[in-house]
């Protein structure tokens, strides 16, 4: 449902030709799926890498093992994060030492999320290397991180926020932008 | 909900969503205990004191782990090797580490309301480790949590509790931890050692510990102590043992699936029998593990979670 | 000469309540004048219209803390406190250091009084040496030198045996043995009332038995030796029962008790407060409406309060190593005012609880009374003022009090010891260098 205001970036038949460009662009960057493992970022990435992981299994017939982590211990905002106290699960249930590491997540901002997750995942083993697929590009770096693989870069002011659906069918996805309720964007 | 407290000095006062959040963060805490590497940063540069006015390497160490894991710089300061044995005020010993800015203490004291003491005279945020014969709310979570993970719930089982209840702090968290969650709780001691007001909390109180037992889903065996005593509660720990001690034949009589729990340091031959202690359904040292997964999921909340908090 | 014009005077021992004027001269009560006020009268002229005017009021049960722990205390002080809260007449305890349990001690005592107290001091001396329970003090020196009365106050006397020979000794002399009614061994270790409050707080407590026993001990001692003694801040309700029995009986028992007794209850203690503290503890509910009781049907003799000072530090720590006590002569009347509050006690009761039957408990000749020829104690008090009691009120050197921040009504408006003003707060009323 849509929130007065709120922006379509993307209705659903975009997200699904977005989503089947980014997998394409991931198997052809890895010469396929067999070395490949899908970490999802909590909470946004973990949807979006299910998503991916059945359109390789439809493209390529292989079951990627994927997993997904929660990066709030890793955070380097916790004494300031009054809102975000919960943390959520991780769970890794494979080696990652020498897998190629394709970290999910819906939204690149900051960097910072980013740059916790491969902490992350470097305390969890010793991967060969660690690619980023995201849905969204929406700028604002503050860290030197980029995405090997974006669905869509959306210039955004500070004061939005991007919204990304991609749970439940898929005639319910969609990208919304949307204005951000006290001013900082997420 | 949003964690709000800056200390954790007892279980007294904690909502039954208070329970669960630490409990749920506890849960995320055991997952990092289960990895190669067993450190988050959640903590660096974070300085965890142990403050332990009264013996306990078990309790500190676990509270040292917790720190460790969280990459917080954990520093223990106990009594016997302190000022305190020159005369020094509680006040004063707690002041003087104040002034080298940690961000958490940890305080076992044998004064019952010493942590609240303390809570209102420092500016860290306190961990009460064990206050006289007051609260111990780090083992009440614990020994909840460990009682989630084998049984599911908590809600209708009977739990049993067995030993010195006079004088265990233990008793007085775990009341207020599984009470609140619903458990039916069954104290059982020595007449001497078994206060008539705990029945004002909803517990059942009985000196037999047949009754005690019969149909417990869960039994809780406390360490008894004739040290403790300069007039005797009872006569020997011979006589204890026969009364009130835990062995197959008594465990006989609990539910099939009954499970054996104990604060621990556990006095083999005493209130446990020795085959009992290592059996398939003692949980002592799945409370231990329990025990690190809590006290960081303690120290987390008190010092990165919530800024609210301050 | 001192005139008290128009105030309302309550004199149990000549049986008067009613409002008239008091003149005072050299020292002593001159005499009672009904009717118009005298004019043009030669001397100072209090006014105390709407007031009370009763004889000076006495706290049998005070620690001055002085010779040995001045830190927390000194007769000067604690006199000055004793004026301002309308006391003129103080009997202080032995637990002083050393021990008042030799003539020097005693005579010390009274000779600092006299040169810088702002109130009568009457030592009372201890029961046995050093407090220790084991031997008797020479009585007989330690009155000649000035004891009024007997107490291991503080301590309680463990022995029945030594308990007994005291009270046997001294009987043929009337001298007065009070007692901390306690069994030692079964108090131990204990830090506040045994109860369902002590329990929640996970306090060690004090059994109400501990005072029980030894109260009854004290009485059944009495009754074998034919002998008198006094129970100090009686605070059981079976403490209450029993020493009503032992009127009935016919028993030479008194007691007394502190206004914190029926004032306050153990729910005091919450949040670990050390200002609740204190030996006897507060206790429960149920005790402190037998105290009200027996306070209304006369079983209980005196209020004295039990003015117990303690420095910041020793208060300012865990609840099982704070020091036991409170202040209280500030707070006294005030708090014993209340009782009035419904009709329950009469103004005649309250003077006889705070000023006649300590006078008269303690053999205090020319006190508690303002008859023709007595001691010009008096006290002026207004028994509706409000007034908070604030820590820049304190007079004594500690502050441990539970009253603190109370709003209390009824207060001395002057006191008089000895002819002179010791404390007004009356404009126009000046108290005397």
């Amino acid at each position: 449902m849509k929130k007065p205001g709120a922006k379509t970036i993307l209705d659903w038949k975009g997200v699904e030709r977005v989503l089947s460009r980014l997998t394409h662009e991931i198997l052809e960057k890895n010469r396929g799926a067999l070395e490949i493992v899908l970490v999802g970022i909590a909470s946004g990435g973990i949807p979006l890498s299910r998503v991916i992981r059945k359109k390789i299994l439809a493209i390529e017939g292989i079951e990627v093992p994927a997993g997904f982590v929660d990066i709030t211990l890793y955070r380097d905002d916790l004494a300031r994060a009054g809102y975000q106290t919960r943390l959520k699960r991780t769970e890794i249930p494979f080696s990652i030492d020498e897998k190629k590491v394709i970290l999910v997540d819906d939204v690149l901002y900051t960097g910072r999320t980013i740059r916790a997750a491969m902490d992350a995942l470097m305390d969890f083993g010793r991967p060969q290397n660690i690619q980023l697929a995201v849905l969204i590009d929406r700028g604002h770096r503050e860290l030197p991180i980029r995405a090997d693989f974006v669905g869509r870069n959306v210039p955004t002011s500070r004061s939005e926020n991007v919204e990304v659906r991609v749970e439940g069918s898929p005639e319910e996805w969609a990208v919304l932008l949307v204005e951000a309720p006290t001013g900082k964007g997420e | 909900m949003e964690w709000r407290r800056k200390h954790v000095l007892g279980l007294v006062d904690f909502l039954p969503e208070e329970i669960e959040f630490v409990v749920d963060t506890a849960r995320s805490m055991e997952e990092v205990l289960t990895r190669d590497i067993k450190k988050v940063p959640a903590l660096r540069g974070k300085t965890v004191v142990n403050l332990f006015f009264e013996a306990s390497t078990r309790t500190r160490t676990s509270f040292e782990m917790a720190g460790k894991r969280l990459s917080a710089d954990v520093v223990n300061f106990s009594s016997s090797t302190s000022s305190v044995t020159k005369g020094e005020t509680l006040l004063d010993t707690a002041r003087n580490i104040e002034a080298m800015k940690p961000n958490i203490l940890v305080i076992r004291h044998a004064a019952s309301g010493a942590p609240h003491f303390l809570a209102r005279h420092v500016s860290c945020s306190i961990v009460n480790a064990g206050d006289g014969a007051n609260e111990h709310p780090s083992q009440g979570l614990l020994d909840l949590y460990t009682i989630l993970k084998a049984k599911g719930k908590v809600a209708g089982l009977k739990v049993a509790i067995v030993g010195d209840i006079l004088h265990s702090r233990v008793v007085r968290s775990d009341l207020h931890s599984l009470g609140r969650m619903g458990a039916k709780l069954w104290l059982c001691g020595p007449a001497p050692l078994l206060p008539q007001e705990m029945a004002r909390t909803g517990a059942f109180l009985t000196s037999d510990i047949r009754e005690a037992v019969r149909g417990a889903d869960v039994i809780i065996m406390l360490r008894i102590q004739l040290e403790r005593q300069k007039t005797a509660y009872f006569p020997s720990l011979r006589e204890y043992s026969r009364r009130y001690g835990l062995n197959r034949e008594v465990f006989a009589l609990a539910k099939d699936d009954a499970v054996i729990m104990h604060p621990g340091p556990i006095n083999r031959g005493v209130e446990l029998s020795d085959e009992l202690a290592d059996c398939g359904q003692s949980l002592i040292l799945e409370q231990v593990a329990s025990g690190v997964a809590v006290r960081m999921a303690l120290l987390y909340l008190l010092a990165g979670g919530s800024h609210a908090a301050h | 000469m001192l005139l008290i014009r128009g105030g309302r005077v309550v004199d149990p021992s000549a049986r008067r309540d009613e409002v008239g004027h008091l003149v005072l001269s050299e020292g002593k009560v001159k005499e009672f004048l009904a009717g118009e006020a005298p004019k043009n009268f030669p001397g100072r002229v209090i006014p105390a219209e709407g007031r009370w005017v009763t004889p000076g009021l006495i706290d049998m049960h005070v620690h001055l803390r002085e010779p040995g722990y001045e830190w927390k205390e000194d007769i000067l002080s604690g006199t000055r406190a004793a004026a301002a809260g309308g006391f003129t007449s103080v009997a202080c305890m032995a637990n002083t250091k050393p021990v008042n349990d030799h003539p020097e001690v005693t005579r010390f005592i009274l000779d600092k009084a006299r040169r810088e107290g702002f109130a009568n001091v009457f030592p009372v001396a201890a029961v046995t040496r050093g407090l220790e329970g084991k031997e008797m003090t020479d009585f007989t020196e330690l009155a000649e030198a000035g004891a009024v009365a007997f107490s291991d106050d503080g301590k309680p006397v463990a022995s029945a045996l030594l308990m007994r020979r005291a009270l046997e000794y001294v009987r043929p002399f009337g001298y007065l043995i009070m007692t901390h009614s306690e069994d030692p061994e079964l108090a131990e270790g204990g830090a506040a009332n045994e109860g369902w409050t002590a329990r929640k707080l996970g306090i060690p407590g004090i059994p109400a038995a501990a005072e029980e026993i030894a109260i009854a001990r004290e009485i059944l001692l009495a009754r074998q030796t034919d002998g008198r003694v006094h129970i100090q801040h009686v605070s059981t309700k079976m403490g209450v029962d029993l020493l009503r029995m032992a009127k009935r009986a016919g028993l030479g028992v008194t007691g007394e008790t502190a206004p914190q007794y029926f004032t306050l209850t153990d729910a005091a203690l919450e949040g670990y407060d050390t200002n609740a503290k204190m030996n006897p503890p507060l206790r429960g509910e149920e005790d402190r409406m037998a105290i009200l009781e027996g306070i209304l049907d006369g079983t209980i003799d005196a209020v004295a309060c039990d003015h117990a000072p303690h420095e910041d530090y020793v208060k300012r720590c865990e609840f099982t190593t704070a020091a036991n006590g409170i202040i209280g002569l500030q707070t006294s009347l005030p708090l014993t005012l209340a009782l009035t509050a419904g009709g329950k006690v009469s103004p005649v009761r309250i003077v006889d609880l705070l000023s006649a039957a300590p006078a008269r408990l303690l053999s205090l000749t020319g006190k508690g009374t303002l008859v023709a020829g007595s001691d010009a104690d008096v006290t002026v008090i207004d028994p509706a003022t409000e007034w908070e009691f604030r820590p820049e009120e304190v007079l004594s050197k500690s502050r441990n009090s539970p009253f603190l921040g109370w709003k209390l009504r009824g207060r001395a408006v002057v006191t008089i010891c000895g002819g002179k003003i010791r404390h007004s707060c009356v404009p126009g009323v000046e108290a005397d260098a």
